[in-house]
C-alpha cells in the first residue's frame, strides 16, 4: 500500500511539472531546448535554496526524472566537491553529470548508427 | 446567432478543448514515463543494496536515457511526442530523445559534421547551462564554507 502510495505521489507531481511545461509551450510557443534548459535551472536553484530535498522525499522520481533532477544532482556534486577544496568545488558538479551525458551522447551515437530516420522534422 | 458569430465560438471552444487536451496528455505520459523512473529505482534499490543513493539515482536516470534513445530509434518517441508535448520533452527520457533525434536526422549529411557536431543542437545549450551552474554553485558552496 505504501508501495503503491509513491508511485501515485510520482505519478501526480511528475504529472504536474510536465503540464507547467506543456502550460509553458501553449501560451509562449517556447522550443523544448528552452524548456529543457528552463526546467534544469530550476532544479539547480530548488536544490541551492534547499527546497528540492523536501520534494523529493514527497514525491522522489516525480521530481528526479524530470529534468529537474539533473539540475540537482549537478548542485548535489558542487556541494561535496566544496567540503574538500576548490578545485573539487568547480569540477564535482559536472562530474556527478558524467553518468547521464555519457549515456544520452553515447546510446544517442549508436542508436543513430544503427537506425535511419523516421521524420522529416528535426 | 448568426452565422459569423457562432463560427468564432465554435472555434473558441475547439481551441479551449484542445489546450485542455494537451494539458491531459502531458500530465498523463509525464506521470508514467516518471512512474517506470519509480519502478526502476526501487528495483535497483533492491538488486544493488550496496551501492550509494547517488549512485542508484545516476542508474535510473542512465537506465531511462537509454530507454529513450532506444525509444527514439525505432520511432516510437517522437510518435508519442507529437501528442504528449511537454510530458515526453521534460522528463530525461525528452532529454536523450534531444540527442538522439537529431544525430539521426543528421547522420545523412556525414559522420562527423553531420551526426556527432548536430547532435548538440538541444542537448548543447543544456550542456552548457549545466556546467555553468555547476561551477557557479560550486563556488558559491566553498564561500559559504570559508566562513564556516
Amino acid at each position: 500500500m505504501e508501495m503503491f502510495l509513491g508511485y501515485l505521489k510520482a505519478f501526480a507531481i511528475g504529472g504536474l511539472v510536465c503540464m507547467i511545461a506543456q502550460i509553458l509551450i501553449n501560451k509562449t510557443k517556447m522550443t523544448s531546448a528552452r524548456i529543457l534548459v528552463m526546467f534544469l535551472l530550476l532544479g539547480v536553484v530548488m536544490e541551492l535554496v534547499g527546497v528540492f530535498k523536501y520534494i523529493e522525499n514527497f514525491a522522489g522520481a516525480g521530481i528526479t526524472i524530470p529534468i529537474t533532477g539533473f539540475g540537482s544532482t549537478i548542485v548535489k556534486g558542487a556541494r561535496e566537491g566544496a567540503k574538500i577544496g576548490l578545485f573539487e568545488a568547480v569540477t564535482y558538479g559536472f562530474r556527478s553529470m558524467a553518468g547521464g551525458l555519457t549515456a544520452a551522447i553515447f546510446f544517442g551515437f549508436v542508436f543513430a548508427l544503427i537506425f535511419k530516420s523516421h521524420s522529416k522534422k528535426v | 446567432m448568426e452565422d459569423k458569430q457562432y463560427m468564432e465560438y465554435v472555434h473558441t471552444n475547439a481551441q479551449k478543448s484542445s489546450h485542455i487536451m494537451t494539458l491531459v496528455w502531458a500530465f498523463t505520459v509525464g506521470g508514467i514515463i516518471c512512474c517506470i523512473g519509480q519502478g526502476f529505482a526501487d528495483l535497483f534499490k533492491f538488486a544493488l543494496p550496496e551501492w550509494e543513493k547517488s549512485k542508484i539515482a545516476a542508474l535510473v536516470s542512465m537506465t531511462m536515457i537509454f530507454l529513450g534513445a532506444f525509444l527514439t530509434g525505432i520511432g516510437v518517441y517522437d510518435k508519442l511526442g507529437a501528442k504528449a508535448g511537454g510530458g515526453s520533452i521534460v522528463p530525461i527520457t525528452g532529454f536523450a530523445n534531444s540527442v538522439a533525434s537529431p544525430a539521426m536526422e543528421f547522420n545523412k549529411e556525414g559522420i562527423v559534421l553531420g551526426m556527432m557536431a548536430k547532435m548538440f543542437v538541444v542537448a548543447g545549450p543544456i550542456i552548457v547551462a549545466g556546467t555553468v551552474s555547476s561551477v557557479v554553485s560550486g563556488l558559491i558552496f566553498w564561500i559559504i564554507g570559508l566562513f564556516n
